[in-house]
């Protein structure tokens, strides 16, 4: 796997799939192989980090500070994605990752993927439908655990 | 003597056949029930003899109202239906189903009460007849038999009557159910005057018509029957179209009309309580003090009540609109799905004992024009 | 009435064995005859009545294994006063027994394929007698899959077993927590984010599924978008039950009677009906 090229890996991910070959090697050319060993912060909270990791190998959580704890909202594995607010570059990072394991993944500046977009909207329109998926099944299962579906009293929000 | 009547087992009772066949059904130890006076109402009550009947009366029947009434005559089966059903005997309101004392620390299960009473049932409509076959599907003729229906219908007797009048709320012949009987009774009686053409539709009936004061029956006065009860179907002025009705029901479960009815519907069950083939209940855990003895006692229960549809985390049909729709599609949608038939007779009380005077017959044309 | 139909609607007296503590508000009970005859065999999927004298009866899923007949094991989750009732007996104290009532999961149909169960919360239960069937008739199946979601670490049930059962040939389990503490190095979210883990075989896969309806819908979606037909994939539901056995009425969801009907129902059967509000 390492010895793969950058256009192989990022072809077996599913957060390319689809994506005309051009487009692939337009990501390659803005991948850098990054690793974290466990128990890493990879981000916090409201920093504004800029990069956006496709993850290749191994396990991060996605946790949030609460007075006295932190709790875990999701974590995310090989094949998912990472980060995905620096592609839109307003504000901080809205919870901390941390890396549960050795995690391998591609990272990508933000400010120079949503140049790329610009400069070829075919490109453009391909990153941000995928991006909108990400975001989609992000709500829909924020959603479902937000109605705390196997509380005592499941359901009775209202 | 006409042969042909005879060989139908059909003969001509006075009243005191009549008397005695009741005389002879207790005498074989059937505790005999039929319509008498009480509560303001004709209702299902143990009779001893003619004397109990309700001669003389009948009722007076719309959506929303029933009261007694004098007739001109003092016929027996002058009257069509009361808020009771013959559900009440052959499944109980109340009914004990399981009781435990404990002895030496723990809980021992008490044997069964004794069997219940063999009834015979006098003056069964139509309708009626129709309800006990529902009533029969459900309960004996599905994966499992009920074990109190099944010993209270195994031995039952049905002396059934031809309906020669009509409530405006009867919608039996619309449901295929009335007002002529056609099966499921030992004997059917007509009321013609004085007396009663009975025709036997059983061997059991027809020994008991045997063992009683009777005369052969002759064509002219089955004839004279015949004409009473078409022309009872005639007269009937509701009907509910029953063409497709339970697909047509299933397409319209979002109909608006559902919310319509929900804005009258009080969800007092009484529709559930008189239906004839609401069949519904609930259990109630009862113990002593301290706790010795316990018992489980069943209910008649209804799908009006929000409780009904409790499981952990809410009701699932907590709108009245819910409620009222889950009421009528089981009767007349999936009925049909569960057991082959429609869960309604056409017997009317349902609109009579609204205190909202929902009439159904209105609300499922309507739902289904709407949906 | 039939000596079987008799046997399976009459009350009768099982004494409490064992009595586990699961969870904070779980317990697994263990029950065995307490009065000679022997219970009926019963199927993976299918239910009981559980009496507690004096104070109610409860429908539960049958949890245990279907080849240990002798013995009858319930998971309860304590969340009323029957049921906190029943998680309250102690070993050696009586309670009633009815059934085992319903359908059950196909096992069987499911012979020659991928098993895919997914269960949430106190849904596992009565998934756990298929885990058993299978390891046991390893053969008749290919990939055992469970994916399992919890509310969070504590809520889990089964640990021990989970982890004994992933590490068995050909047997993948997952398991998710929907939040999680530091100390939870597993997988965060809810059970329909562990899809994206999956390499599926939709045509020769059987899904079992049992959670909070709302779960099993949003699961349904999950399995239809990959390529899983209705017949393959089947769910068990829950509905208010008072007899077990289709007299009561409580149970009704449109067509069916949950209690006999079901509670294993093919999402075929259930497909015009899961999404019909306050049916």
């Amino acid at each position: 796997m390492e010895s793969k090229p950058l256009e192989e890996i990022l072809r077996e991910h599913p957060f390319l799939e689809g994506f005309k070959p051009e487009h692939i090697r337009k990501m390659a050319e803005m991948a850098l192989e990054v690793q974290f060993g466990r128990d890493q912060i990879i981000f916090r909270e409201g920093q504004e980090s800029g990069l956006f990791f496709l993850i290749l190998s191994g396990k991060v959580a996605l946790e949030v500070s609460a007075p006295g704890r932190i709790l875990r909202v999701q974590t995310l594995e090989a094949g998912e994605e990472l980060g995905w607010s620096s592609v839109l570059g307003e504000g901080g990072k809205h919870f901390q990752a941390r890396s549960l394991e050795t995690v391998r993944a591609l990272a990508f500046e933000g400010a120079r993927l949503r140049q790329a977009c610009e400069q070829d909207p075919s490109f453009g329109y391909a990153l941000m439908r995928q991006l909108l998926r990400v975001v989609a099944e992000r709500l829909q299962a924020t959603r479902l655990q937000l109605l705390d579906l196997y509380a005592p009293r499941a359901a009775k929000l209202i | 003597m006409n042969e042909s009547g005879a060989e139908r087992g059909a003969a001509w009772l006075t009243r005191i056949g009549l008397d005695q066949l009741i005389a002879k059904l207790k005498e074989l130890g059937y505790q005999v029930v039929g319509p008498r006076l009480g509560d303001g109402a004709i209702v299902y009550d143990a009779i001893e003899g003619v004397k109990d009947l309700p001669a003389g009366w009948t009722e007076e029947q719309e959506a929303g109202i029933y009261r007694l009434r004098r007739r001109e005559d003092d016929a027996l089966f002058g009257y069509n239906l009361g808020p009771q059903s013959w559900k009440r005997f052959l499944h109980p309101p109340v009914l004990r189903i399981l009781a435990a004392e404990k002895s030496n620390g723990e809980f021992r299960i008490l044997p069964p009460l004794d069997r219940p009473p063999r009834y015979a049932f006098l003056g069964v409509r139509a309708c009626e007849l129709a309800a006990i076959a529902v009533l029969d599907r459900v309960l004996l003729e599905d994966a499992f038999p009920e074990p109190n229906y099944l010993a209270r219908r195994s031995e039952l007797v049905v002396i059934a009557v031809q309906c020669t009048r009509a409530a405006p709320t009867c919608f039996c012949a619309s449901m295929g159910t009335g007002p002529g009987v056609r099966s499921g009774f030992d004997i059917a009686l007509t009321e013609l005057g004085e007396g009663f053409l009975a025709q036997a539709g059983s061997e059991r009936g027809r020994g008991l018509i045997e063992s009683v004061e009777h005369e052969p029956a002759s064509e002219d006065l089955i004839r004279q029957a015949e004409e009473a009860v078409a022309d009872v179907a005639a007269r009937l002025v509701r009907r509910i179209e029953t063409q497709d009705l339970a697909r047509r029901l299933q397409q319209a479960l979002e109909s608006p009309h559902w919310d319509d009815v929900a804005r009258r519907c009080l969800a007092c069950g009484n529709c559930t309580m008189v239906c004839p083939t609401c069949f519904c209940t609930t259990v109630e855990d009862t113990s002593t003090v301290p706790c010795d003895r316990v018992e489980r006692w069943r209910k008649w229960d209804s799908c009006f009540t929000e409780s009904f549809s409790y499981i952990h985390g809410g009701s699932v049909r907590t709108s009245v609109r819910a409620r009222y729709r889950q009421w009528l599609t089981h009767k007349l949608s999936w009925w049909v799905d569960q057991f082959d038939m429609f869960g309604c007779v056409g017997c009317g009380r349902c609109i009579t004992w609204c205190p909202a005077k929902i009439d159904l017959t209105q609300e499922v044309s309507k739902v289904v024009a709407s949906g | 009435m039939s000596a079987t139909a008799e046997r399976i609607l009459t009350t009768t007296r099982a004494r409490v064995i064992a009595v586990e503590r699961e969870t904070h508000d779980t317990f697994t009970l263990t029950v065995a005859p307490a009065d000679g005859a022997a219970f009926e065999p019963f199927q993976p999927g299918q239910f009981s009545m559980l009496y507690v004298f004096g104070v109610g009866e409860l429908p539960i899923s049958i949890s245990g294994d279907p080849a240990e007949a002798e013995r009858l094991v319930y998971t309860v989750r304590s969340v009323g006063q029957a049921t906190h009732a029943l998680v309250s007996r102690k070993p050696g104290e009586l309670i009633g027994v009815r059934g085992p009532f319903g359908t059950s999961w196909p096992v069987k149909e499911a012979r020659g394929k991928d098993v895919l169960i997914v269960a949430g919360g106190i849904g596992l239960a009565p998934l756990r007698p298929v885990v058993y069937h299978v390891l046991r008739n390893r053969d008749d199946y290919v990939r055992l899959i469970l994916l399992y979601g919890a509310r969070s670490p504590r809520d889990l049930l089964y640990r021990k077993q989970l982890a004994e059962w992933g590490r068995a040939p050909d047997t993948q389990v997952l398991v998710t927590v929907d939040y999680g503490g530091l100390s939870w190095r597993g997988h965060v979210g809810v059970v329909t984010t562990l899809f994206r883990q999956l390499r599926l075989h939709p045509a020769e896969t059987a899904a079992f599924i049992c959670g909070p309806e709302i779960m099993m819908r949003y699961v349904i979606r999950m399995l239809e978008a990959r390529g899983l037909a209705p017949q393959d994939i089947h769910l068990s539901m829950e509905r208010n039950m008072k007899c077990g056995a289709g007299f009561c009425g409580h149970c009704q969801m449109g067509p069916y009677f949950v209690c006999k009907d079901g509670p294993v129902f093919s999402y075929r059967q259930m497909q015009p009906w899961l999404d019909v509000h306050e049916l």
